[in-house]
């Protein structure tokens, strides 16, 4: 799967969207997107300044897809922001600045280094650097005036997700409030904040990590190629394997081999694990999602096993 | 409520592969208490799903530990229960969305608490919902929160409402009194003016009539659970060909200002088009179409998507319709099948249902916003629905999570339908002016509050 370099939406297109097919019965990935192009849609029109959080990683590129198609043949009316922990995939920032070149929009990014440089904040002992864009990116928010951030989350990722509004309400601080939440009935999004509150917006909330493959395999969306199989020098730490670079460097007792890894999400070098795959292509990607036995974020993400409620905890602090 | 887990296996190959087929979906929301076993029910569906992963089972697993559960038994409401203060105080505080699928279908699952602010989950998780399943305690039958479930989704005019006797085996799954059970709660759905629902008899604790009929009622001819859930038409699906088509605008596509790279200026130099998710009904190419608040018909020539043009496209698609004149035609502007559109209307005759501690009470100014329009309104609240007898009584002010009935005066004229009758559009919700809070829901019900 090479990035595609042609700015089309989606040039096969949908079984269900084909010129004259009678068949009008709508499947979940129809429904799926329709509800995320009015979602996308509704938070364009009722708010100033919306923006949409891009990490290259696969949900934030699904989002940006749906965006794509929701203003055609207009282009997106909004931009992309991106917090660079400074520990990211080198091909996952090439990807960033190809796609948004690609779509013809603005990019925003927010330097978690530039907040170590200059004491703002400090390296963690672990050397995560998962919670510290926090800080970033609410200064982003609030130095962008933007008032609406899109972002990939998923329900079925978390607990604490499952629970998350479409349109979550965050204060001043950037932080949620899981108790006071309001309710949202039918598809009426009540995006209303005061001065200083912004709302952030998930318009794949209902995807769950199938639907996901499902989707890009059928909108033929190009990811980056960490998603798929490749060979990398990598070592083993708490039954993920790590890759060896400037951010993760193994220690004395631990071997470094190479293997043929992929991604199944794209985090920090510093806390994403790759898992031993030799799914090289979607096809074989969706049939291992699909017979999986262990979620994403188990399988290879440190920052998600502290406890229980990691994310809520990320969440109310003002984290996505 | 505990039960002993399988580990799920990794699904076979044949599995595998129907997790990629396209499915249809359908919305469903579970109303109930922890009492009544509805945690073990949502934990059961997942599990013979085969939707839960063995990360999430072992996690389960080891707290179910830590908090006395002993002999790897294990407590469900723990996969649902996904906040701290939930987890903490051991009971359902919000609505949660889960998901799993089957070989025929995917499915949206609204897990509605039934202890805490009941009116306001229950409302909102089975707003987007298709079905309804309510569970009750077969050792108790129906209960005052039987009365108040079945209320809220007989007001809420659920298509497809299944009544879930649970824990049948306590019972040793005897009929007659299963039946007995099954008779109180007709004769309560009767008096609150629900048709007679779909009921089986389950125990979802030991997995009868959930994924398949059980051998332990024999006597029961009806489906198991999931197989029902599998075979009822989602909503739209259903109402395609009887409603008239409606589409809210939510926004007009000229790409003058900036065409998406890569397209030809020249092609879509005139280009305009009102975008919108099609609320309900279907449109074809050709359609003759009548305009709210222009009051004008024209006809539709084109049906984009961003994948190429259609020639028909029905509920709930998001599309951008071409129409063959220049109308006036905005954000909150509604395309109607011509002749089909409701006499827009400043009062709303409503069924409103109060979220918050204030209430709502008459004199109160408010926003509503439905479809894709909001406007200023004032509340007149006429009246309260006693939930304990399924009467109406007089009212000027509602608490929170009751429900009653109200007028609302609006700013503006809107071609609102009777929810009753057109479902969704005939929705909307009240808005503080000051701090932006939802407030309430409300559906239009002119026929039945005038």
């Amino acid at each position: 799967m090479s990035i595609d370099t042609i700015p089309t939406v989606n040039p096969t297109g949908p079984a269900s969207a084909t010129e004259g097919t009678p068949d009008r019965t709508l499947t979940s990935l129809d429904v799926l997107e329709s509800e995320a192009i009015h979602i996308i849609r509704e938070v364009a029109a009722e708010f100033e300044k919306p923006v949409l959080l891009f990490s290259g990683g696969k949900d934030s590129v699904t989002v940006l897809h749906l965006a794509a198609k929701a203003f055609w043949p207009a282009k997106i009316p909004f931009g992309l922001l991106h917090v660079d922990t400074g520990h990211n995939f080198p091909e996952i920032i090439r990807f960033r600045d190809e796609t948004a070149a690609r779509f013809g929009l603005d990019l925003t990014v927010a330097k978690v280094q530039d907040y170590i440089d200059d004491g703002r904040l400090r390296e963690r002992p672990d050397g995560t650097r998962n919670t510290l864009q926090t800080q970033p990116l609410i200064d982003a928010i609030a130095d962008g005036g933007f008032d609406a951030v899109f972002g990939g989350a998923r329900r079925d990722e978390d607990k604490a997700r499952a629970k998350e509004r479409i349109l979550s309400l965050r204060d001043e601080f950037g932080g949620w409030n899981p108790s006071s939440q309001r309710p949202e009935l039918w598809n009426l999004y009540n995006g209303r904040h005061l001065p200083g509150e912004h709302v952030r917006v998930f318009p794949i909330s209902n995807f769950t990590e199938l639907d996901v493959w499902n989707y890009i395999a059928r909108e033929g969306i190009a990811l980056p190629q960490l998603y798929f199989a490749h060979d990398r020098e990598v070592f083993s730490r708490d039954g993920m394997w790590w890759a060896t670079g400037e951010f993760s460097t193994p220690r004395e007792d631990e071997t470094v081999t190479r293997r043929t890894v992929r991604y199944r999400t794209v985090g920090d070098m510093s806390c994403t694990g790759a898992v031993e795959s030799d799914a090289d292509d979607l096809e074989s990607i969706l049939a291992e999602v699909a017979a999986t036995t262990v979620t994403e974020r188990g399988a290879t993400r440190a920052d998600d096993r502290i406890s229980a409620a990691a994310m809520e905890d990320r969440k109310k602090d003002g984290y996505f | 409520m505990t039960t002993t887990p399988t580990t799920p296996a990794p699904n076979p190959a044949s599995a595998s592969q129907s997790a990629t087929q396209p499915k249809t979906l359908l919305r469903f929301a579970t109303a109930g208490s922890v009492d009544d076993g509805k945690s073990t029910l949502v934990g059961r569906l997942l599990h013979d799903a085969k939707a839960i992963l063995a990360d999430q089972l072992a996690a389960v697993t080891a707290t179910s530990r830590e908090r006395g559960f002993l002999g790897g038994e294990f407590d469900f409401a723990l996969l649902t229960d996904g906040l701290r203060a939930e987890r903490e105080q051991g009971i359902t505080i919000d609505v949660a969305y889960r998901y799993f699928a089957t070989d025929r279908r995917s499915f949206i699952l609204a897990d509605c608490p039934g202890h805490v602010q009941y009116t306001r989950n229950m409302v909102t998780g089975a707003s987007t919902a298709d079905a309804v399943v309510v569970l009750i305690d077969a050792r108790t039958g129906a209960t005052e929160q039987t009365r108040r479930h079945l209320t809220v989704v007989s007001r809420l005019g659920i298509r497809y409402v299944i009544i879930a006797i649970n824990k049948i085996d306590l019972l040793d799954f005897d009929r007659q009194t299963i039946e007995a059970v099954e008779d109180e709660v007709r004769t309560l759905a009767a008096e609150i003016g629900l048709e007679v629902p779909h009921l089986i008899p389950i125990s979802a604790l030991a997995g009868d009539n959930i994924a398949t009929t059980s051998a332990n009622t024999l006597w029961y001819e009806g489906p198991a659970l999931l197989e029902l859930l599998e075979t009822l038409p989602s909503t739209e699906a259903d109402t395609a060909d009887r409603e008239p088509f409606r589409l809210d605008v939510q926004t007009v596509l000229r790409p003058q200002g900036g065409l998406a790279p890569g397209l030809d200026a020249e092609e879509f130099r005139d280009y305009r088009a009102v975008a919108g998710q099609i609320t309900a009904g279907q449109v074809r190419l050709g359609d003759e179409v009548e305009i709210h608040p222009a009051g004008i018909r024209t006809t539709v020539t084109g049906i984009d998507t961003a994948d190429g043009p259609l020639d028909s496209a029905s509920a709930p698609l998001s599309v951008s319709l071409r129409l063959a004149d220049e109308i006036d035609t905005a954000r909150g502007s509604v395309i109607a099948a011509a002749g089909t559109l409701p006499p827009p209307r400043r009062d709303l005759r409503a069924e409103v249902f109060p979220f918050t501690a204030e209430g709502l009470r008459t004199g109160q100014r408010v926003l509503v916003k439905t479809g894709t329009t909001t406007v200023k309104g004032i509340v007149t609240i006429t009246s309260r629905r006693n939930l304990e007898t399924s009467t109406l009584e007089d009212a000027e002010e509602l608490a929170g999570n009751d429900i009653g009935l109200a007028q609302v005066r609006l700013s503006a004229a809107l071609p609102i339908p009777d929810f009753r009758v057109h479902g969704p559009a005939g929705a909307f919700v009240v808005i503080d002016l000051q701090t932006g809070n939802t407030l309430a829901a409300g559906i239009h019900t002119p026929e039945e509050n005038s």
